[in-house]
């Protein structure tokens, strides 16, 4: 299958990998997908005092696109309020990789994997 | 006609510049250059159809295509008038079970094979099922080697033939090919194997192994794609149905004007392998042990799908634990290989293969298949292990799986939500 020049772009060059502290209650760690359906993608969001993610990491176990659709939520949601990260739709992070419909699933994750983190950090916020 | 072939030496094949390794062997093997040298007279100047009596141009063409036949008979201890030209694995796989299940409907309406056959013989099956046949998926034991007294319980006096591959295409497992043959002797059963992936790799011999058919493909034994033969028995003789009806070439079986230079070049890549299959077995497992050795000293958690010893020496499947199959391809993509994973179909499972051996979804998910041949070189194999390792380090460097592993996490025992 012949990839998007963008989703090469993440695949070689992921923005943002790495971990945050899990236990710091600033951050927000959403865990989603499943092995066996080969793909699992961790996103964190440490978020500021007004309410605005100042940073956010990924960790994703998938395929290109996967990992792509990953690297680039984390791009999006910087600078971003949670009302405004908790808008992004799936159908964005396709358009702008250029998904194939066997890959939408791909960007669901990444959509799903915004929201479980957010859905983390207000838990821990209270 | 051509030189003989002692006199030349095996060629090496250039690889284009900025073009990847090829280890994709079990998926198709490019043409000897020997081979097309043979082919090449019988395009132009050397046209005529093989079935012309007439003249000249058909006397020679047909016998070009007997040499040929003699060449394939002899790669498998066959006698010439046994071998049925046809498109390739394919078309010899549907013939040979549509053929004798049809033949024999009458007094026998059962099939037995196994679940990790090659496609053309699962959805044939699947087929003749819907015809009324009832078929007896055997299943496979981890290692991917079928449990003969599993198969010796499913014989029935139903049983018009057993069918089970010889070397499998993804996990390069040899199958107790010449103890299922005695066994469907002796119960009154044909035994038809897809040698596809071992014509060419493993000795194998007809009679010996009371094989009654056999499919073979031209192109995975480095001769041209679009050939493939049916050894099918004469004594005792085995009747089939054809599928294709016309002027009852291949003694009826398939007919059709043969394709004289594929004949040729299928004939001359089985000389070659006659000749050579001892030597480059041997040269295939040293850089098969060489590939595996170079990994496992190089990279923790791998593990090697199927059987290590009873496999053709041209194959590597190994899951990267951690990693996702088409995540890795994309890492290697100075390498042609190929993933068990599922996303490089358009469906999401993983290979049924490694599912069949018990494999959980997610190391089928981790799975790569390596497959190394004649033109392979140990060079090929040292930048393989390099350019593998680095995209693995990477790929975990960025895995939350291989992170919970480190952390002595049993991912096992995480919840996941399935989607």
């Amino acid at each position: 299958m012949a990839y998007s020049d963008k989703v090469i772009d993440h695949y070689e060059h992921p923005r943002n990998v790495g971990a945050l502290d899990k236990d710091d209650g600033s951050v927000g760690t959403g865990l989603v997908g499943a092995p066996a359906c080969g793909d699992v993608m961790k996103l964190q969001i440490k978020v500021s005092p007004e309410g605005i993610i100042e940073d956010a990491k990924f960790k994703t176990f998938g395929c290109g696109s996967a990992i792509a659709s990953s690297s680039l939520v984390t791009e999006w949601v910087k600078g971003k309020t949670l009302d405004e990260a908790a808008s992004i739709k799936n159908t964005d992070i396709a358009q702008e990789l250029a998904l194939p419909p066997v890959k939408i699933h791909c960007s669901v994750l990444a959509e799903d994997a915004i929201k479980a983190a957010i859905a983390d950090y207000k838990k821990k916020s209270g | 006609m051509t030189a003989a072939l002692s006199t030349k030496a095996c060629p090496t094949l250039t690889r284009p510049a900025g073009a990847p390794v090829y280890l994709d062997y079990q998926a198709t093997t490019p043409c000897d250059p020997r081979v097309v040298e043979t082919m090449l007279p019988w395009f132009t100047e050397k046209f005529g159809n093989p079935h012309s009596r007439n003249h000249r141009y058909g006397w020679e063409a047909e016998e070009a295509v007997e040499k040929a036949r003699e060449q394939i008979a002899e790669l498998i201890g066959a006698d010439a008038k046994e071998i049925i030209f046809t498109s390739g694995a394919t078309e010899s796989n549907n013939l040979a079970l549509k053929g004798v299940a049809h033949f024999y409907r009458e007094k026998k309406n059962h099939i037995i094979t196994v679940v990790t056959e090659h496609k053309c013989v699962l959805d044939t099956c699947r087929h003749l099922e819907q015809e009324g046949f009832k078929v007896t998926y055997l299943p496979v034991q981890a290692n991917g080697l079928i449990d003969m007294s599993e198969l010796e319980a499913a014989i029935t006096d139903q049983t018009a033939i057993v069918s089970v591959m010889t070397v499998n295409n993804e996990i390069g497992v040899i199958q107790p090919v010449a103890e299922i043959g005695a066994l469907c002797r002796k119960r009154g059963v044909f035994f038809h194997t897809d040698c596809a992936q071992a014509v060419g790799k493993v000795p194998l011999d007809v009679n010996a192994m009371n094989i009654d058919l056999m499919s073979i493909s031209a192109h995975k034994l480095y001769g041209p794609k679009g050939i493939g033969a049916l050894y099918v028995r004469r004594r005792p003789r085995v009747r089939l149905v054809p599928m294709i009806n016309g002027g009852g070439q291949e003694r009826g079986m398939r007919s059709g004007t043969l394709a004289t230079p594929l004949c040729v070049g299928f004939g001359e890549a089985c000389a070659i392998a006659k000749a050579e299959m001892a030597s480059e077995s041997e040269r295939l497992m040293g850089l098969r042990n060489r590939l595996l050795g170079g990994l496992r000293q190089r990279l923790p958690e791998i593990y090697v799908n199927g059987d290590l010893d009873s496999r053709v020496p041209g194959n590597l499947n190994i899951s990267f634990a951690f990693v996702e199959g088409e995540g890795l391809m994309m890492g290697v993509k100075d390498l042609a290989v190929s993933s068990g994973s599922a996303c490089t179909s358009a469906s999401l499972e993983p290979s049924y293969v490694l599912r069949a051996l018990g494999l959980d979804a997610e190391m089928a998910h981790t799975s790569l298949r390596f497959g190394l041949g004649r033109f392979t070189t140990g060079e090929d194999i040292d930048f393989a292990i390099d350019h593998i390792v680095q995209a693995v380090e990477h790929l975990r460097s960025m895995s939350p799986l291989w992170d919970m592993h480190l952390e002595g996490i049993d991912i096992k025992s995480i919840e996941w939500a399935e989607h």
